[in-house]
């Protein structure tokens, strides 16, 4: 009762990231609030899927492995989560806010009758005062997330009902190990006593996952390219750089659109959302779209022709230049002054 | 196929993507009063996804249901330009403040009011609010299946629709029985422009707010062009149970909002010569950003 949970998403037979990332999260609130951070899979062909999940400090594991809860279906997955948390009356049910989780907790929010809050970039834990009620709440979930495309930060609570849920994207959070030797129950749940025939009135004809070949949001230094950069060919630079400072090649949708560099690569809002600790934004204007994606990087570089750019207002360094002659320059000093 | 009705859901929003200077305040947040409001882009390619059907249906009828103030009736002529046979608008100041589950219970309540029907079709998701949870919490609701990401319908008959969703990687087809809800991604194809033949007529169509309101005489008008009328519903209309609505009504409260200032912090200028390059990428090194 009153814990913290997590769905886990399976992707590719692995548990999703942004699930690992929701763990970490959930196992620091649940420190936090003194209670215990539990996971529910939903799948098939789970064996041994706890040893994935344990390290991140998990207290208990809920598992249901049946042929029909792979691949997804909303229903199905829907009608488990709603029963287990009505018996289990977690505190806090968090979601990846993936095309999955974007599908089902809004589904579960509505039949439990209690908010979800979209897209939070932090989850902390807080007190709060009513003053029309002269109530003294404790240790809320404060949820916050942009919204109005950016142009605002709220923070929104969920003072009268349980559980507290909310989404978050993938890579906002850090994902961390917690305890590799993490002792874990696995509590097995039948499906038979959650699922009816109704549950199954949507199906599936056909896949087409492609698998995630390039995968650029871990990376620890990411050189971005925008419109700005071109053309294919000057792209090119940008992966010199890359390969000579061990980076990651990201571009703006710009570029996408031009076909200056694949569609895997765009950050940004309708993109991915990296957090690296350098970000090398080579000419891109920096709008809205685009900085959602990346303006918790730690530091940022930008290299654009034009001084007014706005992504040189969140920029550390603005370097005024043209892509092409900067970079060469960057490679050669690297190299130069590296020892 | 005769006599498929299906309901658009389609919300007037802010245009929040496209900020200029004159919503831009003194201290660099954003004036929302001051963005133009725009039919939800989503909501666009839900109504094209609908007129499909009725283009290759003829006798289907499409009617958009939209939630708001009093002037979101101009998305509803829109639409009708654009296709649509029948709008209604949700108003009343008890829906002020809630939250997508009570705005998901009030249109729930509206499309109640609207059965029997075929389709339900929503935008993924909304530019303002953000949530992309209205249409799932709907067909929660009303107890119906739920097809997000939806891109095309590939097939319909009276029992069942064929839908290809967008996913992050890939696509799927699913086929779910009928009446269903589905939320439209933007990948689908965009809505089709107004047509002159609708805009002249529709061009009278009002609410019973807006004529009232108007100095204009369309009573005569109206009595030979009933479908002029575009219906205002109230949370009694729709037999709403006010505790699920507005604020009090909305499970989730907004504790805080910030403004996000998109003025600068403090950024070192530097231009492309040798020595200003070189001193970045020494300064780098030798703060462990790199290498
Ligand atoms: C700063 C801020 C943050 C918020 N955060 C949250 C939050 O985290 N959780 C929460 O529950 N509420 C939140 N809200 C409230 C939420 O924005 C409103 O409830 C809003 O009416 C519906 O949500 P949405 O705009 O996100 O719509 P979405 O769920 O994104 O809309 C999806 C689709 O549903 C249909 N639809 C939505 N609204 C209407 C309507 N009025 N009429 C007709 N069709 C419609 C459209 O087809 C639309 O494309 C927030 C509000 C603000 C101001
Ligand atoms: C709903 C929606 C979602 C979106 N999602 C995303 C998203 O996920 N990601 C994203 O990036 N965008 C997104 N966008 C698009 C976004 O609004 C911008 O259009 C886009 O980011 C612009 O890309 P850009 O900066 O590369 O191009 P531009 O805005 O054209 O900027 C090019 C920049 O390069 C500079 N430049 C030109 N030549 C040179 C040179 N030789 N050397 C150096 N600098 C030079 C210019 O000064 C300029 O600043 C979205 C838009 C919408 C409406």
């Amino acid at each position: 009762m009153n814990n913290v949970f997590v769905y886990c998403e399976i992707d590719e037979g692995q548990i999703a990231d942004v699930s690992l990332e929701l763990l970490t999260k959930g196992r620091s609130l649940a420190n936090t609030l003194g209670c215990k951070l539990e996971a529910v899979v939903l799948g098939h062909a789970l064996k041994g899927i706890e040893k994935e999940i344990a390290p991140y400090g998990v207290d208990v594991i809920h598992v249901a492995d049946d042929q029909r809860l792979f691949p997804y279906l909303t229903l199905p997955h829907s009608s488990i989560l709603v029963q287990l948390f009505q018996e289990e009356k977690p505190q806090i049910a968090l979601f990846g806010a993936s095309v999955i989780g974007r599908d089902l907790a809004p589904r579960v929010s509505s039949a439990l009758k209690s908010g979800l809050t979209a897209d939070c970039t932090s989850l902390i834990i807080g007190d709060h005062y009513d003053k029309k009620t002269d109530t003294n709440y404790e240790n809320l979930l404060y949820q916050i997330r942009p919204a109005f495309g950016g142009n605002i930060i709220a923070t929104i609570i969920n003072p009268d009902h349980r559980p507290q849920l909310a989404t978050v994207r993938e890579g906002v959070m850090k994902k961390e190990i917690y305890d590799p030797a993490y002792k874990t129950k696995v509590r097995t749940l039948d499906p038979k006593n959650y699922l009816s025939e109704t549950d199954f009135a949507v199906s599936i004809i056909e896949r087409h996952i492609e698998d995630r070949k390039i995968n650029i949001k871990n990376g620890q230094i990411i050189i971005a390219g925008g419109y700005g950069v071109g053309s294919k060919e000057n792209f090119r630079l940008l992966f010199d750089l890359a390969e000579v400072i061990g980076a990651e090649v990201g571009g703006s949708r710009a570029a996408v659109d031009a076909g200056f560099v694949e569609h895997e690569r765009q950050i940004g809002q309708t993109g991915i959302t990296v957090r690296p600790k350098l970000y090398i934004a080579c000419g891109i204007s920096g709008q809205i779209q685009h900085r959602a994606g990346m303006d918790q990087s730690a530091q940022i570089i930008s290299i654009n022709t034009d001084i007014n750019a706005p992504i040189n207002r969140i920029a550390d360094y603005t370097i005024v230049g043209d892509v092409a002659d900067v970079i060469p320059k960057m490679i050669q000093y690297y190299k130069e002054n590296s020892k | 196929m005769n006599g498929f009705k299906i309901i658009v859901l389609a919300k007037q929003v802010p245009d929040t993507r496209n900020v200029g200077k004159d919503a831009m305040k003194a201290d660099g947040t954003v004036n929302r009063g001051a963005l133009p409001a725009i039919f939800n882009p989503e909501d666009l390619n839900a109504l094209e996804i609908a007129l499909r059907i009725k283009d290759r249906y003829p006798g289907t009828t499409v009617t958009v249901l939209s939630m708001g103030p009093g002037r979101a009736a101009e998305i509803i002529r829109e639409a009708l330009y654009r296709g649509a046979d029948h709008g209604v608008l949700l108003t009343d100041r008890k829906f002020a403040g809630s939250d997508t589950l009570a705005t998901s219970y009030a249109l729930s309540m509206a499309i109640r009011k609207m059965s029997p029907y075929h389709l339900i079709v929503a935008g993924r998701q909304a530019i303002d609010g953000d949530t992309a949870q209205v249409g799932p919490q709907v067909a929660e609701k009303l107890g119906l299946p739920q097809v997000t990401y939806a891109e095309e319908v590939l097939s319909v008959d009276e029992q069942s629709i064929t839908i290809k969703r967008r996913l992050e990687r890939g696509v799927e087809v699913v086929k779910a029985p009928l009446p269903t809800v589905i939320t439209v991604h933007s990948s689908a194809p965009d809505c089709r422009p107004r047509n002159a033949k609708y805009l002249m007529k529709f061009k009278h169509a009002r609410t019973i707010t807006e004529l009232q309101d108007s100095s204009e005489d369309y009573i005569e008008l109206y009595k030979d062009r009933p479908y002029l009328d575009i219906k205002e519903w109230s949370v009694a209309d729709v037999e709403a149970d006010s505790d699920w609505l507005g604020l009090s009504g909305s499970p989730t409260k907004v504790k805080k909002i910030e403004n996000v200032v998109f003025t600068a912090k403090e950024s070192k200028i530097l231009n492309d010569s040798n020595d200003d390059i070189s001193g970045l990428m020494k300064e780098l090194i030798n703060n462990h950003t790199l290498g």
